[in-house]
């Protein structure tokens, strides 16, 4: 947030408001409101009929699903990656911390590309793994794969960032004072780490949520297996499935709206306490 | 003296190895798998792969429509920055909150809001293609998607450059009677141009790598609305995961190039700043 003593009481001058506000509208404002008023006219009835259709709810539990599974494990690699960047050091360490941030810059085809040459059936590991009868393409764990990777950076870059601001000073003295290394971690350490971790949860959520063209070519969107909720309004799309494409829509952007508040809120309560 | 985290210490090793064998099996490998099939064939067989007309149209739409997008949010964004930290106004918070809803939205949905305002079923859609003027479908969808994609990156890197700016120098240029131009060419420029920069450079990476929204924006005609991310999606479903590997190996260096640039122009900025 801007420092408040900085900002001059004076109005902003209209032209810059006009040219703001002119921007805003139509990169933003406009869209956003052309979902709402086209839900609206679409009707509560379709909507609800859309989102509560057999192949809808399918969607949703996967999209859930997969948002669960990427919590949990980031929350874990987050952690450990916070405890490994923040406090340990070794060689490679800034090559590490740098490719955590790497899936931002990616685009999910590639990603999902990469890891078709991997698990694919002419792949690296395809073939053995069929073997064993693991398939991982065009099934729920390429899923798994896909959601995983493009939501590695959120978690821990905010744990790296917390732990390295706010030192070793306090887990020194826990030590100075007899406390073994697991009671510094539990007592001293995670607390410090609570809300990141929250942040991150959160952030994590929405991407999983939100990922469309990884999840869209691991999964192959299969009606009745392997669609999430954005592969499956891809398709309600292209069917002219307006109920469906409009009501899932919405949740998840509500779904999205919560959680940005949510991390707004989490950052603004560490942001006092600083 | 940490006497809690010894380098040499059993534990810390041991996760130390679980970050790093989770970042090579997750992150690394399918770069190493991009890199390997993309270069598989030989350079020739590259240049030949990313030389195919309908390549090449590809990637010089994503590259001019990332470019364009750059440059709109480089001035709009900065005016914006402008905006939230150097006046009072009412909404000024409910106003920063919108700007950073892009980040949650999934990329689907922002296509999903763009084909109901702009589609030809629509007012506005119809209105525009009463004047001649096409936008769903064709090229100026795609900056608009790309636009709402890529909101906040310019205005959440500017903001706080101009926030923490010392207003002591301004006022002291215009009281020895700078213009205002001058001002900001000899005293606010040198403080925000590296984040301008930096925002752009943002801007451009994640710009190159949009597919949820353009996919269903675009019309995804080749040589006319067919974007890079698309195209590769188009190549990986046909089968031909060995020329999309190519182009993506192309794609993914320029994009890692842009961030790490992205990142330079930052800390080189903090660095001036400090």
């Amino acid at each position: 947030m801007p420092n408040p003593a900085a900002s001059s009481k004076r109005p902003p001058p209209w032209a810059l408001r006009i040219l703001v506000l002119t921007y805003l509208t139509i990169f933003l404002f406009a869209p956003l409101l052309a979902l709402g008023v086209e839900s609206f006219r679409e009707g509560a009835l379709s909507l609800w009929q859309g989102i509560t259709e057999p192949e809808s709810l399918l969607a949703l539990r996967n999209s859930f699903l997969l948002a669960a599974i990427a919590v949990v494990l980031n929350v874990l690699f987050g952690i450990a990656a916070g405890l490994v960047i923040a406090r340990q050091r070794f060689w490679g360490r800034a090559l590490l911390d740098g490719l955590i941030e790497v899936p931002l810059a990616l685009s999910p085809v590639m990603v999902g590309l990469a890891f078709i040459l991997i698990f694919g059936r002419t792949g690296w590991l395809g073939p053995w793994l069929s073997q064993f009868g693991v398939r991982v393409i065009f099934s729920f764990p390429g899923l798994i794969i896909a959601t995983l990777f493009v939501t590695v950076p959120f978690t821990a870059r905010e744990v790296i960032h917390v732990l390295s601001e706010i030192g070793e000073e306090e887990e020194m003295a826990a030590t100075t004072l007899g406390a073994s290394r697991w009671q510094t971690f539990w007592h001293v350490t995670l607390p410090n780490m609570r809300g990141a971790l929250s942040c991150g949860i959160s952030l994590t959520a929405a991407r999983a949520l939100g990922e469309f063209g990884a999840v869209l070519i691991m999964g192959g969107a299969i009606t009745g297996s392997t669609h999430t909720a954005t592969t499956w309004i891809f398709t309600a799309v292209d069917e002219r499935n307006n109920g469906a494409a409009l009501g899932l829509s919405l949740v998840l952007g509500l779904c999205s709206v919560v959680l940005l508040l949510l991390v707004e809120k989490l950052r603004a309560r560490a942001h006092e306490r600083r | 003296m940490r006497p809690a985290l010894t380098p040499t210490s059993r534990w810390s090793l041991l996760l130390r190895g679980a970050v790093i064998a989770w970042m090579l099996l997750l992150v690394v490998l399918p770069l190493v798998a991009l890199a390997i099939h993309g270069l598989r064939s030989g350079v020739p067989f590259f240049w030949a792969a990313i030389t195919e007309p309908q390549a090449k149209d590809a990637v010089a739409l994503t590259l001019w429509t990332a470019l364009l997008i750059s440059l709109i949010n480089a001035v709009l964004g900065t005016a914006t920055a402008w905006l939230l930290t150097r006046y009072q106004f009412r909404g000024r918070r409910l106003l920063a909150t919108l700007i950073d809803l892009p980040l949650a939205i999934p990329t689907l949905v922002t296509g999903i809001m763009l084909v109901v305002l702009f589609g030809p079923m629509s007012p506005l859609g119809a209105w525009f293609e009463g004047h001649g003027i096409y936008v769903a479908f064709h090229s100026p969808i795609i900056v608009l998607a790309l636009g709402f994609v890529t909101l906040p990156f310019s205005v959440r890197m500017v903001q706080p450059v101009l926030a923490d700016m010392d207003r002591a120098e301004e006022e002291a240029a215009a009281s020895l009677g700078a213009s205002r131009l001058v001002t900001f060419v000899r005293i606010i420029w040198p403080s925000i141009g590296p984040a301008v920069l930096g925002g752009a450079l943002q801007t451009f990476a994640r710009a190159m790598a949009e597919f949820g929204s353009i996919v269903v924006v675009s019309g995804n005609v080749p040589h006319e609305t067919l974007t890079a991310p698309v195209y590769i999606y188009g190549q990986v479903e046909s089968g031909d995961s060995h020329g999309a590997a190519a182009v993506a190996l192309a794609l993914v260096t320029l994009s890692l190039l842009v961030t790490l640039f992205s990142k330079l122009m930052v800390r080189w900025g903090v660095r001036r700043h400090a």
